[in-house]
């Protein structure tokens, strides 16, 4: 669990963050905060099937959902117990 | 009668929020013509003020110039004020086809459609040439009426960090499986003032079989040694798939814009882009004037020229000054306050001091990069930037901020 945060908010840094920027942690506001915006989504939710092996429908990959580091994971554990 | 009470609250509530966020734009009532020095009524009800005018798109001063005046009023009497048409009944006069090739040889491209503006241009383009199976990658800072075009699109869509090139290339190979792959860029950024490396974008779509955008609204006219463009200064002319410009900024400054690029990507334009298709044609007066904007800028680089000049001059006194600058080459000229309200202080202290320039701050620009953005035109002489350059120093004296790098000022001022 821990280990699946971290690779998730690594990835968030790595592709959204520019060198000037703040640091970030789990609870980091990153699409209500202007961080990630909702074009980029679509980078993180491909990270996220591709690592996770799994299948994140449209609907689910809500800005509300993607919204923290802590939501992703419970996004993505809701689809690795399916 | 719909419009209760209840609605009027609602609407009312969102005017107050707009208010409370210091965001709410208040419109300056402008009595000359557009120009270096303009007379001004503000706020509304004032007296009129002469101010030198830095923040206009009047980069090469030819929104009031004689010539294009003149050739405007041949059109009005020749072709008449309106077509009361769109382009395809019974709108399109032998002008609007001669604009369209004009331009195509001004930009060096294979030809051209007109639209009433760049923000139809940018809105159209992309639902008409692309659809479900095909991808869009953008930089991150383009410009708002992009982004409304990619919204109207149904192709997927994801962005690469500004002026970024090997994140592009990231994004290029993750989408390699995509039919059409289009990247989207600005030539010169609208409120940084720089430009996209366009020579490196020509080769890494090239390598991964993408098209290229770019939006040159900020760049024609005057960027390249002969003004085409930012392709021009980067040696890809004839490379750009989709270029679109604005005749509302260098180009004489009225209204109307453009999609130019290669043959089939226009034509289908033609056929498909719903802006051009369920819009009016642009008016023969501003056909007109375009026309002679782009028989000016083929004569002669004079104005594009004095810009360059008067451009070094601007930033070369600002930076002596002690002000932090966005680094750059172009007439838009960032002066950095960081903090929101001192760009507001800033800019109201300079009108006092009869120079008009805006102070930007979130959301137009990330937090705290707020800052006062300058915008140079050949209309402007050195007196022009001399006296504005008085102004800029009293003022950055009194907030005690010349010579103070970023994080001084951030110390002092916050966020």
């Amino acid at each position: 669990m821990a280990d699946m945060k971290d690779t998730i908010l690594e990835y968030v840094k790595e592709e959204y963050l520019e060198d000037e920027d703040e640091e970030i942690g789990y609870n980091t506001p990153l699409i209500s905060g202007g961080i990630v915006d909702s074009f980029s989504m679509v980078s993180l939710k491909k990270f996220l099937e591709t690592k996770y092996s799994i299948s994140i429908p449209d609907e689910k990959a809500s800005p509300e959902a993607f919204d923290t580091v802590n939501s992703i994971v419970e996004l993505v554990n809701e689809f690795l117990k399916d | 009668m719909a419009y209760s009470d209840k609605v009027r609250e609602i609407y009312k509530e969102q005017l107050k929020d707009i208010e409370n966020a210091g965001i709410f734009k208040q419109e300056r009532f402008i009595h000359s013509t557009q120009a270096a020095d303009i007379e001004v009524e503000y706020p509304a009800g004032s007296s009129l003020k002469k101010v030198i005018n830095m923040c206009a798109n009047n980069y090469l001063g030819l929104s009031s110039h004689p010539e294009v005046v003149k050739a405007a009023h041949e059109g009005l009497d020749s072709r008449g004020y309106g077509m009361s048409s769109v382009r395809f009944i019974c709108g399109t006069q032998d002008i609007h086809n001669e604009l369209e090739k004009k331009v195509s040889e001004f930009l060096g491209t294979e030809n051209t459609i007109l639209f009433p503006s760049c923000m139809d241009a940018n809105a159209g383009v992309f639902e008409a040439i692309l659809g479900s199976e095909d991808v869009m990658i953008s930089d991150r800072l383009v410009h708002a009426s992009i982004i409304d075009g990619i919204r109207l699109c149904s192709a997927e869509r994801d962005t690469f960090k500004h002026s970024n090139m090997e994140h592009l290339e990231k994004k290029l190979q993750l989408h390699a499986d995509k039919r059409l792959k289009v990247v989207i860029t600005d030539g010169v950024f609208s409120m940084d003032g720089d430009c996209a490396k366009l020579d490196e974008m020509v080769a890494l779509c090239a390598k991964y079989d993408a098209m290229l955008f770019v939006d040159e609204s900020h760049a024609s006219g005057f960027i390249g040694k002969t003004g085409r463009g930012t392709h021009e200064k980067y040696g890809v002319l004839g490379k750009i798939d989709i270029i679109t410009t604005t005749f509302g900024k260098a180009l004489g400054g009225a209204s109307g814009g453009c999609v130019s690029g290669r043959k089939e990507l226009v034509e289908i334009c033609r056929q498909k882009a719903r802006p051009y298709l369920f819009s009016n044609t642009i008016a023969p007066v501003v056909v007109s004037g375009v026309l002679k904007v782009l028989d000016i800028l083929s004569r002669s680089t004079e104005r594009r020229d004095k810009l360059e000049k008067n451009t070094e001059y601007w930033r070369k006194g600002l930076t002596e000054a002690g002000f932090v600058l966005k680094e750059g080459d172009t007439p838009i000229v960032p002066v950095m306050l960081f903090n929101a309200k001192l760009a507001q202080d800033v800019s109201r202290d300079l009108y006092e001091e009869g120079i008009y320039a805006i102070g930007f701050f979130f959301p137009v620009v990330s937090k705290g990069q707020a800052r006062i953005r300058t915008q140079i035109s050949a209309g402007h002489e050195i007196h022009h930037l001399d006296k504005a350059l008085v102004a800029f120093n009293k003022v950055g004296k009194k907030y005690d901020i010349l010579g103070k790098t970023k994080q001084a000022i951030l110390d002092r001022y916050g966020q």
